[in-house]
């Protein structure tokens, strides 16, 4: 008898929907090309962001061997994007991770034991849901100083709520379907069944709360740059980069433009691409408004 | 309605409660003693080991640093209910006069935005629902879309570069006046002005599809009273929500705008504050903020009661 081919599970169809999806896929290629850029061109070629060449200062776009141009101390325009491109993805990512790990293990525990462990952890997660997020980043980082570690910590923990709540939600409703019950009845202990048993059935929505969450994350880690507390100076953050790029904004515009038009594009990309991840994972719910 | 309130008040004190406890804390969780950070700034002259010693003393005594936790806690939210914050490391002045300075100059520009998110957010929406899967429905929706995705900073150094650099209509920086508020409450306003666009978009067309707006147009009602008298109000409904979850959103929105267009506001010194480890500031800035945004949801909460009845019971 011919072997039946075997099923298709749950992600490799929402991966099928996905690559239909053209808008998804041009994001994905975008990131893609960024994310490229970031993280090989400087392993294949040596690059030096810092280096200053003080006679070669505020150089417009195309100037010969600065296609970007140059800024205040004569640096390459484009090197510091690459180099800001790695940094804003890498400390975006460690944000989301820690908002993962903080928000899942939370969402885990008071969903699988229930009761009061629920009451409280949930009541503590209501709270900061209440409160306003850049507040909170604000609270963070007069207490850790500012920089850009302690800027990551202080996004990271803004984005524990949502991971809990998703998290929670998922356990909730696995929690007593028959493998759970199954497992339960061959003597597997309590961390058995929810780390091997529960935790793959809540990556589909943490999947989606992640993607929009690394959007959030870039912005806020921009922003907070932005503002002078996160990266310092001479550190190539994008959102650092805009800040210094306002003192020169009528003699070099294209400083304020690039690092500008490269965070828009990121977060405008994660943000499409999260849409797409969330249709794709679950085909009931429509992204649209309407 | 009695207990609809009572149960939103019930939520709303826990968050303040809370807030208060990490403001508070903030002095006790920075690395080192709050004192010397005092000493760097208010030492100034003072060189002899003696008198720099009576100088922490006395601020430690003026702080009440030698009480247990809890009474310094319950002694500081008593000050902070009564609008006493202390007084500002750096600046000499009491927290309150350094806030109540900057406060109209932020209340001026979160005004503003919200005013210009409201009716211009209400009037796209309205016309893109009108004239739906049309260039005018994708050009609202395309704009709105970019209010969610821009970050405000980003966009704020486009519109400086555009009509100040580039144009020199309106000036880059600076406030206190009409046309330094320009850009500014067009920036903030932005994100707001995209979401309730959407939302009375999707709304409206939800409402337009009901049977009681077929029966007014039956009875021969021209078209802009069933739209304006009949599908409006009930569309607005949940508009109305997402207007008071702007409050927070302008809060928070205010701190990178004002940097941004280097306006004197409480947002601006929030940031030159933290910068400066002028805790006190810090705190009372915080403080002030995170309720004010909890009493403003709470109000929004309770006024949704009143306008959808149905709500109470939920």
């Amino acid at each position: 008898m011919p072997a039946l081919p075997k099923p298709a599970g749950p992600y490799r169809r929402a991966w099928w929907r996905l690559k239909r999806d053209r808008l998804a896929i041009a994001s994905a290629v975008v990131l893609g090309a960024i994310a490229i850029l970031a993280y090989v061109v400087p392993l294949v070629i040596v690059i030096d962001p810092y280096q200053q060449s003080l006679r070669d200062s505020l150089l417009p776009p195309g100037s010969p061997g600065h296609v970007l141009g140059t800024d205040n101390f004569g640096r390459d325009v484009l090197l510091r994007l690459i180099d800001g491109g790695r940094i804003s993805l890498t400390v975006g990512v460690a944000a989301v991770l820690l908002s993962a790990t903080v928000g899942g293990l939370i969402g885990l525990v008071a969903g699988y034991f229930g009761g009061w462990v629920d009451r409280i952890l949930m009541r503590i997660i209501d709270v900061q849901l209440g409160f306003p997020g850049i507040l909170l980043a604000l609270v963070i980082i007069t207490i850790l100083g500012s920089g850009l570690e302690k800027v990551t910590i202080a996004v990271g923990i803004g984005g524990i709520p949502r991971f809990a709540r998703v998290v929670r939600g998922s356990v909730l409703n696995t929690k007593h379907d028959l493998f759970v019950e199954a497992a339960r009845s061959i003597g597997a202990s309590d961390m058995r069944i929810m780390f091997t048993h529960l935790v793959p059935q809540t990556l589909g929505a943490a999947i989606t709360i992640a993607t929009f969450g690394l959007a959030t994350a870039i912005l806020s880690i921009a922003s907070l740059s932005f503002l002078g507390l996160g990266a310092q100076p001479p550190t190539a953050e994008w959102g650092l980069m805009l800040s210094e790029a306002r003192k020169y904004l009528r003699v070099a515009w294209w400083l304020a433009v690039a690092p500008g038009v490269l965070i828009i594009a990121v977060v405008m990309c994660v943000n499409l691409l999260g849409d797409a991840v969330r249709d794709a994972l679950d085909p009931r719910i429509s992204s649209t408004a309407d | 309605m009695i207990p609809f309130i009572g149960k939103r008040l019930m939520e709303a004190i826990p968050v303040l409660i809370l807030s208060s406890l990490l403001v508070f804390a903030i002095l006790h969780l920075v690395p080192g003693d709050p004192v010397d950070a005092m000493i760097g700034a208010a030492s100034f002259g003072i060189s002899t080991p003696e008198s720099q010693a009576a100088l922490v003393a006395s601020i430690r005594e003026q702080l009440g640093l030698n009480d247990p936790l809890p009474l310094q806690y319950l002694h500081w939210l008593g000050n902070a209910l009564r609008l006493d914050f202390g007084q500002s490391f750096l600046r000499h002045q009491p927290v309150a006069t350094l806030i109540a300075q900057r406060l109209p100059s932020t209340l001026e520009l979160a005004g503003a935005a919200l005013v210009l998110s409201v009716v211009v957010g209400m009037a796209f929406g309205i016309l893109a629902a009108l004239r739906r899967n049309t260039w005018i429905d994708g050009a609202v929706m395309i704009l709105s879309l970019g209010g969610v995705s821009m970050p405000s900073f980003a966009f704020a150094m486009l519109l400086i570069l555009v009509f100040s650099v580039f144009l020199g209509w309106l000036p880059a920086t600076g406030s206190g006046s009409f046309d330094r508020l320009i850009l500014p409450a067009l920036v903030l306003g932005y994100e707001g002005t995209g979401l309730i666009a959407r939302l009375t978009r999707a709304s409206l067309l939800e409402v337009l599809g009901r049977e009681y707006i077929n029966t007014a147009r039956a009875k021969g009602l021209p078209p802009r009273l069933v739209v304006l008298r009949h599908a409006l109000r009930n569309a607005l409904i949940p508009v109305v929500t997402i207007v008071g979850l702007q409050v927070g959103r302008l809060l928070a929105g205010s701190i990178i705008v004002e940097t941004v267009f280097a306006r004197q506001g409480v947002g601006q010194l929030a940031i030159d504050a933290i910068l400066q480890k002028d805790y006190p500031l810090v705190q009372g800035i915080i403080l002030l903020t995170a309720s004010a945004y909890v009493i403003a949801n709470l109000l929004v909460d309770v006024s949704y009661g009143f306008i959808n009845p149905k709500i109470r019971t939920a």
